[in-house]
């Protein structure tokens, strides 16, 4: 019991922490903005910690990060082959090949403004349904292994893609396309030298989209089916076994690896569009 | 309206016409081995001979077999009148409360979808007013409510059935629990957006009304988010529609579109997966549908041309 009230005190004297941080003179430095989010998380952390030890909270239930963190140090070998099976290999692979499709794709449906105007509806149509669902179709098909997940991630990967880049290809003014036929532009010379870096913002927004997708993609489908090797097949065997502390720490790869994918592609697109608006500062 | 009509059914219409196409090669194998046993003659003699050509030339050499490769029980890539077929079987011609029925089904999936939809939103908006009031609160929960967007939360689906199963809690509760877990961040981040948008010009204006926060809540803050919260209602409730599907993956095939996913890839029923791809992807199109009819009626009637 007191490590209960521990908590709820320590959560108390962060709360008040993190008032007078965000209200007093120093909110605005970017050290603060930093500290006050992190703050927070590790309060959470660690009163979970105490409340579970607390309350004597049985680990099939809800292991504490303590327990979980130590599986981690544990089991790095398995960790790491789970990652590169589900992430390397499944998610990784088809979202480069979902990507580079819709690309193509979006190139072949530009030059068409009946293929625009049609497709597009269809694509936007598609990309709101829950595509996950074809993972059991895509496994049967391709088989346990990585292939099926990554066959998964292309589908889930390619139509918003689609989408965004389309919408991109039309984002210049009709005044800057004359330009270009003023000088004589041929299409790919348009193409590549305007409309390509014109449409830059929204091709990142889908890839920044898609980086979330394809991990949800390459886990989801190993609910279906997969080798015994993989984050979503660890995750489904470990909850069966009530090893929850394990299905945790894949959970915590799968967040760091999501996390740090969604943040290398958003560094590029920092480093592509840096003359967009809204990346000046 | 006829201007995109006319392109989006010629669009489809490629679409069925490559889908029956790719009937004949995916499925050929099996047909050939059918008919054979049925003791017609094809081209390469023997399952064995078969089995290392390609599918397409398989299909080239043995156009009689073609019709057969559409009509299959089980057919690897079924045909999409045999979708139609079961799909009309499955909704019309059976009970709503047989087991085979796809409303049955369906209505399972839907009401955990509605139930966590709900929850979802109500606690998203809530939490984003929290956020928009106070300053403490919008920079200890902001920064984790974006960086949640980013990482696979779904994983956590099978765990959080398990852990509730183990608790006495079954049925349509832990599903909700995913399904609103899923809406609820991007209704936190529109809503703290929309709740944001009012200019600083109408900010000064009421604050020269001498209105307090609440007033410039109800009066302000509130109208202007409208259509962002609209715009991630459609996004959540998607959402909250895959949330609930993956969620019934972990029990087991039991009940919602989900298992019959799920028992579909367990016994080869492909007709049935499709069918069930089928019909989670009208119910998704329909909910979303309805959310958008809500929001132009909404707008329209506040006067915004959304």
């Amino acid at each position: 019991m007191n490590l209960v009230l521990a908590a709820l005190a320590l959560w108390g004297l962060a709360w008040a922490l993190n008032v007078r941080l965000a209200n007093g003179p120093a909110s605005g430095w970017g050290l603060t903005r930093l500290a006050v989010p992190v703050i927070f998380g590790l309060t959470l952390l660690i009163m979970w910690e105490l409340i579970v030890r607390g309350l004597a909270v049985p680990g099939v239930i809800l292991p504490p990060p303590s327990m979980i963190l130590a599986r981690i140090g544990q089991e790095g070998p398995i960790l790491w082959a789970d990652f590169v099976q589900t992430f390397v290999k499944g998610a990784l692979t088809g979202y480069v090949i979902g990507c580079a499709a819709a690309c193509v794709a979006a190139i072949a449906v530009d030059r068409s403004d009946f293929l625009r105007r049609g497709l597009l509806p269809v694509g936007s149509f598609v990309a709101a349904l829950p595509i996950v669902g074809t993972a059991p179709i895509l496994v049967m098909w391709y088989g346990f292994d990585w292939h099926s997940k990554a066959a998964v991630v292309v589908v889930m990967v390619f139509f918003p893609m689609l989408v965004n880049i389309v919408a991109g290809l039309s984002e210049t003014t009709q005044m800057q396309r004359d330009q270009m036929q003023t000088w004589a532009a041929s299409y790919w010379q348009g193409l590549w030298k305007l409309r390509l870096p014109a449409a830059m913002p929204f091709i990142f927004n889908g890839l920044k989209i898609s980086s979330t997708l394809a991990l949800i993609g390459a886990i989801v489908a190993e609910f279906f089916g997969s080798p015994i090797v993989g984050m979503g097949f660890r995750i489904s065997t470990s909850v069966g076994q009530l090893a929850l502390d394990m299905v945790w720490a894949e959970i915590v790869v799968a967040a760091v690896a999501g996390s740090a994918f969604y943040g290398l592609v958003a560094l590029i697109e920092k480093w592509v569009t840096f003359w967009h608006p809204s990346q000046r500062r | 309206m006829r201007r995109v009509l006319l392109p989006v059914l010629s669009v489809v219409a490629v679409i069925v016409a490559l889908w029956y196409l790719a009937c004949v090669p995916m499925n050929m194998h099996t047909a050939l081995t059918e008919a054979e046993r049925a003791g017609a003659v094809v081209s390469p003699t023997g399952a064995k001979a078969r089995r290392d050509l390609s599918a397409i030339g398989l299909a080239l050499r043995n156009p009689a077999q073609w019709a057969d490769t559409l009509t299959q029980a089980k057919p690897r890539l079924p045909a999409p009148h045999q979708v139609l077929v079961e799909l009309w079987d499955t909704t019309v011609n059976k009970k709503i409360t047989s087991k085979r029925s796809l409303v049955f089904h369906g209505w399972v999936t839907l009401s955990a979808t509605l139930l966590g939809f709900a929850i979802g939103t109500l606690a998203g908006i809530v939490l984003a007013i929290g956020i928009v009031h106070s300053r403490a609160m919008d920079m200890s929960v902001m920064p984790w409510a974006i960086a949640s967007q980013t990482i696979p939360i779904l994983a956590i689906a099978p765990m959080i059935i398990v852990v509730l199963n183990s608790l006495g809690v079954q049925g349509l509760i832990p599903k909700a629990i995913i399904s609103a877990y899923l809406s609820f961040f991007p209704v936190v981040v529109g809503m703290v957006k929309g709740l944001r948008s009012p200019a600083g010009m109408q900010l000064d204006l009421l604050s020269t009304y001498h209105a307090s926060r609440a007033q410039v809540f109800w009066l302000l803050r509130l109208p202007a988010s409208v259509p962002y919260l609209f715009a991630s209602l459609k996004v959540g409730i998607a959402a909250s529609l895959i949330g609930a599907i993956v969620g019934e993956l972990p029990t087991g095939a039991v009940r919602g579109l989900g298992a019959r996913l799920l028992s579909g890839s367990y016994y080869g029923q492909t007709i049935q997966i499709w069918s069930a791809l089928f019909a989670t992807a009208i119910l998704a199109a329909v909910l979303v549908a309805l959310i958008a009819g809500v929001e132009r009626l909404t707008l329209k009637r506040m006067g915004m041309n959304g």
